[in-house]
């Protein structure tokens, strides 16, 4: 009798336990299998299947996808595309770990409000800023006016529709994701440990790269992982400054399910991206010591 | 020391220039989108003068794709809003406060909208919104901006708890409250700043987002993002300069309003509104890693 008593009351609990659970985890739960967790698994399985005839997908395994990665047009894409993505991560990196030391030193009043002043030019949307970029490159634009003004160049320069100007917009676009991770990792930064440093003799360069410089590099890692990865995967970049010109990885993706119709062959480069992103995670949560994702 | 010092003074000068030199970049293309609205030409090509035209014409409603467009915008990223707060904060509290069996993966799943290239979301859900036979429109761009703004506010309320709201709802159980009265009147206001700082969020990633609605757009109405992006091919008219510059005046004036409201009040509440500000910072700089 006892006994019943004991497990009806547990079992009372556990449906007390379970309503909350169902009501708070469900849903969210429920979104991520059906729109994340599904649409990747099925893009997988897209990407191991054949062409149909007239477009889409003929359900029958075949790797050729992955092959056709490997042919000459497409390989040179993908290196091409890897290469500026690491050209526009160093430069984030480079332009941005002054500015975020710059702001992490200054009081955290002042602190708060010049982060909040890099937040508001990035409220206009991103594709008029591009075209902003645009318009100052245009072969009569401000910029080669002033250079011709200043007999740099004696003709205005094709800046327009070239992987330099992409390039431009890439950095100018993703600095800022660069800026905040390295920012919330210097504000943390001791003061009494870059004092104890200099009272024990290192000059202020050994102790950027003894101290300063290892401890900010979980910040200096996502700021890799936030710049390196959208940088990989942009097409409005590209769309807007190369003008259909420069093609990346993600102007091929896009295309095999606009235009082209290959939808393994853009599948098999969507789960490439997939593979080096969880690749670098995992180098990330490998070096960086951390569990969770949460730091980034 | 007074040579230190001022070697100190003349590395903060530098550290200043730099930095102005930096939020330049941040700012010219704003800059110029601005005075190119008042530009006097029918393409923006080159400056030719001074003119309110654009302004003229963007208010009298002829150029009705441009706000359509804008309609349609607002009208998904409110939906998402409340869609992603709703959800988002009920997940936050429950990934927080329980543990389950799949709890680990969900988790993981979480972040992948937040690092995966958005493109690489976007497909998946094309291919399987068109296998399914699903209509392409208003419904799977909402799904699809909701795919990303969730997981931004469970990140934004699980950073929001702590253990002391435990104690308060225990407190609240033990004084004779339901489970329902604890929510609304214990958890919602303890986490208020976080649910707050969610919606921006929302509202911000969705109106501005591109490549998800441009996938998941049905062949009758799209976006301003992505009208905007396919005028691109023909060269973006000037009055769209002129509707972002009004957009970013009344962004920029909200700010105002809030940090005005926020002064008038915190005599009241110090702590909970500073949180606030807090949190719609780092919401906002959230908003920016997507954009």
């Amino acid at each position: 009798m006892k006994r019943e008593a004991a497990t009806t009351n547990g079992l009372r609990r556990k449906t007390h336990q379970r309503l909350p659970l169902l009501a708070q985890a469900g849903p969210v739960s429920l979104w991520m299998i059906l729109f994340v967790t599904l649409p990747l698994l099925f893009i997988i399985a897209i990407s191991l299947m054949s062409r149909g005839a007239f477009g889409g997908v003929d359900y029958r395994f075949s790797l050729k996808s992955y092959a056709t990665l490997f042919d000459m047009i497409y390989f040179k894409v993908i290196m091409k595309s890897l290469n500026i993505a690491v050209l526009t991560t160093v430069s984030c990196l480079i332009l941005g770990y002054p500015f975020a030391y710059y702001i992490a030193r200054k009081p955290a009043d002042t602190a708060s409000r010049l982060i909040m002043l890099i937040m508001i030019p990035f409220w206009t949307n991103s594709l008029m800023r591009l075209n902003a970029w645009m318009l100052m490159f245009q072969m009569n634009g401000p910029v080669n006016n002033l250079l011709i003004r200043l007999h740099v160049f004696s003709n205005p320069v094709k800046f327009i529709y070239t992987d330099w100007l992409v390039f431009l917009g890439l950095v100018t676009n993703f600095l800022p994701f660069a800026v905040l991770p390295m920012y919330s990792s210097i504000e943390k930064l001791q003061d009494s440990l870059l004092e104890a440093s200099a009272d024990l003799g290192a000059p202020p360069v050994k102790t950027f790269f003894k101290v300063t410089l290892p401890l900010t590099f979980p910040g200096i890692f996502s700021a890799i992982i936030l710049t390196f990865i959208p940088a990989l995967g942009t097409y409005t970049v590209t769309d807007m400054l190369g003008g259909g010109k420069v093609l990346y990885i993600g102007n091929i993706i896009k295309n095999q399910f606009g235009v082209i119709r290959n939808w393994p062959l853009g599948s098999a480069l969507s789960v490439l991206l997939l593979l080096i992103t969880a690749l670098l995670i995992f180098l990330y949560t490998r070096i960086a010591r951390v569990e969770d994702l949460e730091v980034l | 020391m007074p040579d230190k010092q001022k070697k100190h003074q003349h590395r903060h000068i530098l550290g200043g220039i730099y930095a102005a030199f930096i939020y330049s970049i941040f700012y010219l293309p704003v800059a110029v989108m601005i005075v190119f609205s008042f530009n006097d030409a029918q393409r923006n090509y080159y400056w030719k003068g001074f003119t309110t035209d654009w302004y003229v014409r963007l208010f009298s409603f002829k150029n009705m794709d441009l706000w359509n467009a804008l309609v349609y915008s607002i009208i998904i990223a409110l939906i998402v809003t409340v869609i992603s707060v709703v959800i988002g904060v009920l997940g936050g509290i429950g990934l927080y406060r329980f543990n389950f069996v799949a709890k680990k993966f969900i988790n993981l799943m979480i972040y992948v909208p937040i690092i995966v290239p958005e493109i690489v979301l976007a497909v998946a859900m094309l291919i399987i919104f068109i296998t399914i036979g699903l209509q392409l429109g208003m419904g799977t761009i909402i799904i699809g901006h909701c795919t990303f703004c969730i997981p931004y506010a469970v990140v934004t309320i699980k950073g929001r708890i702590s253990g002391d709201n435990q104690s308060l709802e225990e407190a609240s159980m033990d004084l004779g409250a339901n489970r329902l009265q604890t929510f609304w009147r214990v958890t919602v206001p303890s986490i208020m700043p976080g649910i707050v700082s969610s919606a921006f969020l929302s509202f911000t990633l969705s109106i501005d987002d591109v490549v998800m609605s441009n996938m998941l757009a049905g062949a009758r109405q799209s976006t301003l993002p992505v009208l905007i992006l396919s005028m691109n091919r023909t060269g973006i008219s000037p009055d769209v300069n002129a509707l972002t510059t009004v957009m970013i005046l009344f962004m920029v004036l909200g700010l105002l309003i809030v940090n005005f409201i926020q002064k008038k009040k915190r005599q009241k509440d110090l702590l909970l509104l500073e949180e606030t500000e807090k949190e719609i910072l780092a919401a906002s700089q959230k908003a920016v890693a997507m954009d």
